[in-house]
C-alpha cells in the first residue's frame, strides 16, 4: 500500500514544515559506557560482554570518564552550555535486546544544553539550527530476526540476540524545532546531518559510519498550515541510514502528511520506518497505549559535576572545527566563495586540507581530489570521503610526482592500485613496476642501443636536424614500456649524438 | 570438643586457629556437624557446600603451617552468606523461584573479600524473596524458624543469616539491610546485626532490591565479632559508584574501647517517636532497662524528637518498591533463570509475562506493581517525588539530632518474634516490624542492633538499636560494646547462650 503524496510545490503553498532531528552517535571510546568491555564493531556475537553490560543480577555500572569527556567536547563544539550538575536516569521498558529492561540514559538533566549550529546547504546559503541538548546514554544489544522476508520482526520465526553493542556509549543530539526552512527543509536536514558528521569526525569522537549504525538519525516531521503558528502532529521516522535518505525521508513525509491533511485526515503520532528501496515511510508497530518510561534518577550512579576548570581544559582540546577550517583555507588558498562552495559540496574540502596538512601544495591537492578522485568516486557511486584512499596517501603520490619518480600518468596508476587495495603508494609503485626510469646509466644504455639501431637518424641529428631526435626518444620510450622520463631521454639523445 | 568449638566467638576461634591450638578444618567440621544436627529444624541454609568449605579451611591451615601470617583476623572462621550475594561456586537464588539453580559467573565484592580474608563460607542462607519481607516467610524455599521458638519467625529478610548465627551453626553471617533486614532479624534472634553507613560496604554482586537503600553488613553474636567482620568486608570498591572512597571507620578499635565499659561524656538521644501505641510493653520495658544501663555507664541520656520519622514508613514503601520495580525488570526469562511458556508458539513478550507470573511470589509482585504505579506518568510527583522530599526531611532530622547527641537509640523492632503465619495476610502489620529501622536506610547513616535481654512478657529477645551519623559507625560500635559488656556482666553471660538446645527438638 503506497500512501498518496501531495505535489511538493503544493505542499509548500499550503504548509510550513517543522523538523526535529535526533542524531545518535556511537562514541569510539575504547571501552563501553559502564564497564570495561571493548567497544568494537563487527566482533563475533556476544564476545565483548561482562556481568555489567549483560545486566546480570548484582552487577553495577561505573561511568566511563572518556565518554563523559567526549559528550562535553561535542556539547562545546555545538556551542552548548555544559551544565554544572547532571545525572543519569532509568528509562524503563521491556525489550529482549535490553539486558536490564531499562536503559541508563540522561533524561531531564542532560550534560549539554542550548547550543546552535550553522549549516551550509548546497546553494551555499546558511541556516542556523538550534540545539536543544546533547545527552549521554547506552546503546542496546542487537536483535537479528530470522525467518521472515524483511528481516523485521513481523513474520520472523525466531530472533538472535547479540549483546556486544549493549552498553556502547551513545550521545543523542536533539535539535530545537527547525522552522522556516520551507522548500529547503529536506536539504537543511541533510546539510545538518552532514555538518554534524564532519564535526564529529573532526572531534575524533566517533567513526560516524551511518552504514554501520555509528551515526543514526531519527527525523521528526510535522506540518503547520501557512499562517498558523501551532505545530501539527509529528511523526518520527527511523531507519534513515544515509545522508541521502535523510533528505528523501523528510521530503516523503512532507508529501504524505500534506495529502492526509488535505483529505481531511489526521496525522497519527507514531514511529515510521524508512524504506531505502522505495524511498517511502511506513508505520512501525502501533502501540496500543502510549509508552510510559517511568523515568527516575539512576540510583547506581552518582551525579556528574563538571567544574569550570574541567570544561576549560576540554575546550582547549577542541580541534579546528569544520567552519573554522573553511574560513581559514578560503583565506590561505585564495579561493572565491564559489570555489569554496564547490569544494564543500563535493565533500572535498576536509580531504584537501588534510592532504595539504600531509605536505602537499594546495593546488595539487585540490586538483587530485576534485578531478581524478571525484571521477573515481562517481563511477563507484560512493562519497569522496569513503574512497579507500587517505589524504596522506594522496600527499605521498603528489610528493613522488614532485620528486620525478612518477609521471602524472603513472601516478594515476599508483592511485588505482591504492584504490584496489594493493597497499601504500610506494608498495604499489614497486609492485606494479611503475617507477620512472630516471637512472642515467639504464637510460644511457637504452639511448645508445636506439642510436645504434637507427644510425641514419643519428646522422641526421648530428647534421643539425634536432627534430629527428623524436624518433630515437620514441624508440627508447617503447623499449622502456613508457616508464622513462621523456624529457631526460631527449637530453641524453642530444648529448650522446654530439659526443 | 566440637560442640564446644561452636560455642566460641569468631574472635576466640580465630585466636585458637592462628595460635594453632586447633585447625580451621576442625572448626569448619564442628560447624558443619552443628548444621547437620539443627538445620533440619531451623532451615537457615538454602545451600551448603561442605567440600568447598573444608578445602578453604584446609588452605588456611596450610598457610599457617608454612608460617605465613593469617590473611585476616578472621582467617579460618566459618561464615554463612545471605543468598543475595553472587558466588561463582554456589547457586544464588535470592530466595526466589525465578533464580532457582542460577550459578553466577562472578563473585560479589563482599564474597571476594571474604575469600581473600580466608573466611570459610559454609553456604548460602535463606531470605525473603529478593529481600522483601520481615519474616523470611516470603522465601520460595520455605520459611526459616527462630531458634528461640521454632513456631516463630526469625525476622526478615535476612532470617536465615540471623537464625544460623543464633543457632550456633556459624559464628558469623552476612546480611543485607534495605529497611531493617539485618537489624530486625538480629533483634528477634538475640544476635548483633549492623547496617553500615550506605556506601561503606560494596554492593557489587549484591542482587539489588532497592539500590539507594541496600547495604550489606555483618551478623554475629558479639559486637567485637561484628566489628571484625565489618573491617573485612568494608571499604572502597571501584566497581560500585556509590561506594565511599574513605577509610573504614575504626570499628574494631571502637568495639574494644567500648568493652571497657566507660561511656562517660557520651551523649545518647532517645528517639521520642519510637514508643507508645503498637509497641509491645515487654519490648519497651527491656528498652528502658537498656537506657538506664547506658546512663549507669556514664552516658548523658536526653530525649530527641525526630518528627519526620513518622513519615519514614510510607516514604520507604514508595521509594523501595519504585526502585525494585526497575531492578527486577531484568528477570524476564530471556538470559538466565526461570523461563516459562517457551514452546515455540509464543512470542518473547508473552514468555516474559508468563515467566514473571510464575517466578515471582506475591510480595514481590505487590511491590513491583506498587512501584510501577508510583513511577507512572502523572503519579511520579505525588508519590516518588514526595517520598524523596520526606527522605530529605529525615536526613535533616538526623543532622539536627546529631548536633545535640552522639548516637540515637530506640527499640530495634516494636515487637519480639511473631508467630509463623501470623502476619502473612496482613502486609501492613508486617511492614510495621521495620518502623524503627527504616529512617537510617532512608538517610544512609550507620545503625546496629545489639541484644537487650528478653522481653518479660514472652521471654523472647529484644534488640537495642544504636544509630550513628554517616561514617561514624565506630560510635555505634563503642556504645553497643559498652552496653553488651555491662549486660553480660549483669546477666551472668551473653544472651545468645540462653537459646534452647535445638538438637533435642525433633519435628
Amino acid at each position: 500500500m503506497t500512501a498518496a503524496l501531495m505535489d511538493y510545490d503544493e505542499v509548500l503553498e499550503r504548509f510550513e514544515p517543522v523538523l526535529g532531528l535526533e542524531v545518535h552517535v556511537e562514541l569510539s571510546t575504547s571501552t563501553k559506557m559502564f564497564c570495561g568491555c571493548a567497544n568494537v564493531f563487527g566482533a563475533p556475537p556476544n564476545t565483548h560482554v561482562c556481568p555489567t553490560c549483560l545486566g546480570l543480577p548484582g552487577s553495577l555500572p561505573v561511568l566511563n570518564r572518556a565518554a563523559v569527556e567526549s559528550a562535553m567536547r561535542i556539547g562545546l563544539a555545538l556551542n552548548c552550555s555544559i551544565v554544572p550538575w547532571c545525572r543519569f536516569a532509568r528509562k524503563n521498558y521491556f525489550y529482549p535486546d535490553m539486558p536490564k529492561n531499562f536503559q541508563t540514559s540522561q533524561y531531564d538533566e542532560p550534560i549539554a544544553v542550548h547550543g546552535s549550529w550553522e549549516v551550509q546547504s548546497a546553494d551555499g546559503s546558511t541556516f542556523t539550527v538550534g540545539i536543544e541538548r546533547a545527552h549521554m546514554e547506552e546503546d542496546t544489544g542487537k536483535s537479528l530476526h530470522v525467518g521472515g522476508a524483511t528481516g523485521r520482526i513481523h513474520g520472523a520465526s525466531h530472533s538472535l540476540l547479540d549483546y556486544n553493542r549493549a552498553g556502547v556509549p551513545l550521545i543523542e543530539i536533539v535539535t530545537k524545532p527547525i522552522v522556516g526552512a520551507g522548500r529547503r527543509a529536506p536539504e537543511v536536514a541533510r546539510a545538518y546531518v552532514t555538518a554534524l558528521r564532519d564535526l564529529l569526525r573532526a572531534l575524533g569522537v566517533s567513526d560516524v559510519r551511518m552504514d554501520q549504525g555509528s551515526l543514526r538519525c531519527d527525523a521528526n516531521v510535522s506540518l503547520m498550515p501557512r499562517g498558523s503558528s501551532t505545530f501539527g502532529t509529528r511523526t518520527e521516522t527511523k531507519n534513515v541510514n544515509s545522508l541521502r535518505s535523510v533528505e528523501r525521508a523528510v521530503r516523503h513525509e512532507m508529501g504524505r502528511q500534506a495529502a492526509v491533511l488535505a483529505s481531511g485526515g489526521e496525522i497519527v503520532q507514531e514511529t515510521r520506518h524508512f524504506d531505502e528501496a522505495t524511498g517511502t515511510t511506513s508505520p512501525g508497530r502501533r502501540k496500543e497505549t502510549s509508552e510510559d518510561y517511568r523515568y527516575f534518577p539512576e540510583p547506581d550512579l552518582v551525579p556528574i559535576t563538571p567544574s569550570d576548570e574541567w570544561v576549560a581544559r576540554l575546550r582547549a582540546t577542541l580541534p579546528e572545527l569544520p567552519w573554522q577550517r573553511r574560513a581559514r583555507v578560503r583565506a590561505e588558498w585564495g579561493l572565491s566563495d564559489l570555489e569554496l562552495r564547490d569544494l564543500v559540496n563535493a565533500g572535498a574540502l576536509d580531504l584537501i586540507a588534510a592532504t595539504v596538512d600531509a605536505g602537499a601544495l594546495p593546488a595539487q591537492a585540490r586538483s587530485w581530489w576534485v578531478s581524478y578522485l571525484s571521477q573515481q568516486a562517481n563511477s563507484r557511486g560512493v562519497e569522496l570521503a569513503d574512497l579507500p584512499i587517505t589524504p596522506e596517501q594522496v600527499a605521498r603520490v603528489i610528493a613522488l610526482v614532485g620528486a620525478g619518480a612518477l609521471t602524472n600518468t603513472l601516478a594515476r596508476q599508483v592511485v588505482n592500485g591504492i584504490l584496489a587495495g594493493e597497499g601504500e603508494p610506494d608498495e604499489v609503485l614497486a609492485a606494479r613496476g611503475l617507477a620512472v626510469v630516471s637512472g642515467d646509466a639504464e637510460l644511457t644504455a637504452a639511448v645508445e642501443q636506439a642510436l645504434a639501431a637507427q644510425p641514419d637518424v643519428a646522422e641526421k641529428i648530428r647534421g643539425g636536424k634536432v627534430a629527428a631526435a623524436g624518433a630515437i626518444v620514441g624508440a627508447v620510450m617503447k623499449a622502456t614500456g613508457g616508464q622513462a622520463d621523456a624529457h631526460r631521454v631527449r637530453e641524453l639523445v642530444l648529448a650522446l649524438v654530439s659526443a | 570438643m566440637t560442640t564446644e568449638l561452636t560455642r566460641l566467638s569468631a574472635a576466640e576461634l580465630a585466636g585458637r586457629i592462628h595460635a594453632r591450638d586447633t585447625t580451621a578444618v576442625e572448626v569448619t567440621q564442628a560447624h558443619l556437624d552443628r548444621v547437620a544436627a539443627v538445620d533440619r529444624a531451623v532451615h537457615a541454609f538454602l545451600h551448603l557446600d561442605a567440600r568447598a568449605a573444608l578445602s578453604a579451611a584446609a588452605a588456611v591451615d596450610e598457610g599457617l603451617r608454612r608460617g605465613n601470617p593469617p590473611a585476616s583476623p578472621l582467617a579460618g572462621v566459618p561464615l554463612a552468606l545471605k543468598d543475595v550475594f553472587t558466588t561463582v561456586d554456589m547457586p544464588t537464588t535470592c530466595g526466589s523461584r525465578m533464580l532457582q539453580g542460577w550459578r553466577p559467573p562472578y563473585d560479589a565484592t563482599v564474597t571476594r573479600r571474604l575469600r581473600e580474608a580466608g573466611v570459610v563460607i559454609l553456604g548460602k542462607t535463606n531470605m525473603d524473596e529478593f529481600a522483601m519481607g520481615s519474616s523470611t516467610e516470603n522465601s520460595a524455599y520455605g520459611p526459616t524458624r527462630n531458634p528461640w521458638d521454632l513456631d516463630r519467625v526469625p525476622g526478615g529478610s535476612g532470617g536465615g543469616s540471623a537464625a544460623a548465627v543464633a543457632a550456633f551453626e556459624v559464628p558469623l553471617a552476612i546480611g543485607t539491610d534495605t529497611g531493617g533486614s539485618i537489624r530486625q532479624p538480629s533483634a528477634v534472634t538475640g544476635t548483633v546485626g549492623v547496617k553500615p553507613t550506605y556506601g561503606g560496604v560494596s554492593r557489587y554482586g549484591l542482587v539489588a532490591f532497592s539500590s539507594s537503600l541496600d547495604q550489606g553488613g555483618p551478623v554475629a553474636r558479639t559486637v567485637l565479632d561484628a566489628a571484625l567482620l565489618h573491617e573485612v568486608i568494608g571499604g572502597y570498591d571501584a566497581l560500585d559508584s556509590t561506594s565511599i572512597d574513605a577509610p573504614v571507620p575504626p570499628v574494631v578499635r571502637a568495639a574494644r574501647t567500648g568493652a571497657a565499659g566507660d561511656l562517660t561524656g557520651v551523649r545518647v538521644g532517645v528517639v521520642s517517636q519510637f514508643r507508645g501505641e503498637g509497641y509491645q510493653p515487654g519490648v519497651l520495658r527491656a528498652f528502658e532497662l537498656a537506657v538506664s544501663r547506658l546512663r549507669e555507664l556514664g552516658a548523658r541520656v536526653v530525649e530527641v524528637s525526630c518528627p519526620s520519622f513518622d513519615h519514614a514508613l510510607p516514604a520507604y514503601y514508595l521509594i523501595a518498591p519504585s526502585e525494585c520495580s526497575s531492578n527486577l525488570a531484568r528477570f524476564d526469562g530471556m538470559r538466565y533463570g526461570l523461563r516459562v511458556g517457551d514452546d515455540g508458539t509464543r512470542g518473547a513478550e508473552e514468555v516474559m509475562s508468563l515467566t514473571r507470573a510464575a517466578g515471582f511470589g506475591p510480595e514481590v509482585k505487590r511491590r513491583v506493581i506498587l512501584g510501577t504505579y508510583a513511577l507512572s506518568a502523572g503519579y511520579y510527583d505525588a508519590y516518588y517525588g514526595q517520598a524523596q522530599k520526606v527522605r530529605t526531611l529525615i536526613i535533616r532530622d538526623f543532622a539536627a539530632a546529631f548536633e545535640r547527641v552522639d548516637v540515637l537509640v530506640s527499640p530495634t523492632s516494636p515487637t519480639t518474634a511473631f508467630g509463623i503465619g501470623e502476619r502473612v495476610d496482613d502486609p501492613l502489620a508486617m511492614y510495621l516490624s521495620d518502623l524503627c529501622t527504616i529512617p537510617a536506610n532512608l538517610a544512609g547513616n550507620a545503625a546496629l542492633s545489639v541484644p537487650a535481654g528478653c522481653s518479660d512478657d514472652d521471654g523472647l529477645p529484644v534488640g537495642l538499636q544504636v544509630m550513628a551519623p554517616s561514617l561514624a559507625d565506630d560510635r555505634a560500635y563503642r556504645v553497643a560494646a559498652a552496653y553488651e559488656a555491662a549486660r553480660d556482666a549483669a546477666d551472668g553471660g551473653p544472651l545468645a547462650y540462653r537459646v534452647p538446645a535445638l538438637e533435642v527438638v525433633v519435628r
